[in-house]
């Protein structure tokens, strides 16, 4: 299998005044193979969303590199580098806020094309072909983001990280502001998108029980620094790290 | 069973829009753990916060009674309701450190909170107080009553809300989604916190929540509402792992399950 990112020695400081620096990623290095869902978990504060967003370019890195399709892109000058990351979209936890409250779903799902100069026409025809591939009625693309439910709102936010056909997908707590009920469709739409469309996913999460079910790899996080990886099973029958040993056994 | 505590009578609430909840009845025994589940909207705590008396300005009970004891509390002024809220049935909600003050220690909030029932000089508040903390297994309370809620975890917050709801030695305790904030790690000890309580005070509990793992870990009984309507109420064991109803099947398989070896 090819490897789509490879993250080498990762580190992020955030500088506070007056305090000593704290390293919310610290030596963090992790691959995502082609086609792969990999789930990032850990409890709140271990450095899972900072991830995240070094991958997609929101924040720096103090150290390390991240390479995708072989390419390093902390290194990279940031206009080459915003054409890789038309590769790597994100879907973020709550979904109504992911949204602009004043502008259409239509209008936030056709925001990406807008940006890379698409014509309107062609926006409207490529918005409608996201709603129905994410399951949604046309007519949503007309509707505001306080206007629909939580898990039509989750699957527009994904239309819209699919709108420019990206390759990797960082979902960060996706399901974890929806009911099980939600939760289960939304994974069951992410899974099938992935074998469709070949999407390696990234899949922020805190639920082990969800990981195991719809993830192939497991990367557990503490403090900001990786504990233990393998696949779900590994970590749920075998935990090595006396983090995931706690986690596992905290599951009720 | 023992003595029955609260009783709900085909309650319906209603807001502006219309009802919300319909008829709707269960009782609550002395040291039963109740679990309220459903998915967001379907009126779990707005069940709970009519037991307070606490739905807003315009939610209203609108048939039906809520008997605490002998006491029907919809019948009950404010100024008895007043008596009962805190003292009899106690309350925790889901943002614990949101519900303490920010920019009062947790010792003064806990003598303004005893204060609000009985007058008691803050040095037996503290006494008591201290007492409880040892008791639950606080480690350094006299810290912890001199500390701010900022300076505390999420979960030490929820523990220490639980603790100040415990000091009045009420015999039901409303928990609003207590542990959805919290990492599973903690959510653990709050869990395990609320178990503990029931034994020392044999107090019963009714816990709102949405997660139903939290509900197997903890609750006797449970009650599965959509809409709310009522869906199917029983035995915590026999709902979760054997449902009759087609709503409550789906919903527990919906909920993903970990598989060990």
């Amino acid at each position: 299998m090819k490897d789509i990112i490879t993250v080498n020695n990762l580190t992020k400081y955030f500088k506070a005044y007056g305090k000593a620096d704290t390293a919310a990623v610290n030596n963090v290095s992790f691959t995502l193979h082609e086609g792969e869902t990999l789930a990032l978990v850990g409890e709140s504060g271990s450095g899972k969303s900072t991830i995240a967003r070094l991958l997609t370019g929101l924040i720096k890195a103090t150290d390390g590199n991240i390479r995708i399709y072989d390419k390093d892109i902390c290194k990279m000058k940031r206009n080459k580098a915003l054409e890789l990351y038309g590769q790597i979209q994100m879907v973020f936890q709550n979904p109504a806020e992911s949204f602009n409250p004043r502008k259409t779903l239509g209008y936030g799902i056709g925001e990406p094309l807008r940006n890379r100069g698409y014509n309107s026409a062609a926006i409207a025809n490529k918005v409608a072909e996201l709603l129905e591939m994410c399951g949604l009625p046309a007519e949503l693309a007309f509707k505001y983001p306080h206007q629909v439910s939580g898990g039509q709102c989750q699957r527009a936010a994904i239309a819209r990280a699919l709108a420019v056909e990206p390759k990797i997908l960082i979902c960060d707590e996706a399901t974890s502001s929806l009911d099980v009920t939600v939760q289960k469709q939304i994974i069951e739409l992410l899974d099938k998108l992935r074998k469709s469309k070949n999407l390696s996913i990234i899949f922020i999460c805190h639920n082990l029980a969800l990981v195991q079910q719809f993830c192939n790899r497991v990367v557990v996080l503490y403090d900001g620094q990786i504990v233990e990886q393998g696949t779900p099973d590994e970590i749920i029958n075998n935990p090595q790290a006396e983090y995931t040993k706690l986690l596992v056994d905290s599951i009720l | 069973m023992s003595e029955e505590i609260l009783k709900f009578d085909s309650v319906e609430i209603s807001f502006e829009e219309g009802p919300v909840v319909h008829d709707v009845s269960f009782s609550l025994h002395s040291g039963e753990i109740l679990a309220l589940v459903g998915e967001s909207g379907s009126g779990k705590s707005t069940l709970i916060k009519s037991a307070m008396g606490l739905l807003n300005d315009n939610g209203l009970v609108t048939r039906g009674d809520i008997y605490y004891k002998a006491t029907n509390l919809l019948e009950l002024p404010e100024k008895e309701m007043r008596k009962i809220r805190g003292a009899e049935i106690g309350m925790i909600f889901q943002d614990a450190k949101s519900s303490l003050c920010p920019i009062r220690t947790i010792g003064s909030q806990i003598v303004e909170s005893m204060n609000a029932h009985q007058k008691i000089p803050k040095a037996v508040a503290k006494e008591k107080a201290l007492d409880l903390f040892a008791k639950i297994g606080f480690r350094d309370g006299e810290k912890l009553w001199k500390s701010y809620p900022f300076e505390l975890s999420g979960g030490m917050n929820q523990r220490v809300g639980i603790a100040i709801s415990m000091l009045m030695n009420p015999s039901i305790l409303l928990a609003d989604e207590p542990t959805s904030a919290l990492d599973v790690a903690v959510q653990k000890q709050v869990i395990e916190e609320m178990l503990n309580l029931r034994e020392l005070f044999g107090t019963a509990i009714i816990i709102v929540t949405h997660d139903i793992s939290v509900a197997a870990a903890m609750a006797d009984t449970v009650l599965v509402l959509k809409d709310g309507n009522m869906m199917e109420y029983g035995q915590a064991n026999r709902v979760i792992n054997n449902p009759e109803d087609e709503y409550t099947k789906h919903l527990m398989e919906a909920v993903p399950r970990l598989k060990r070896a």
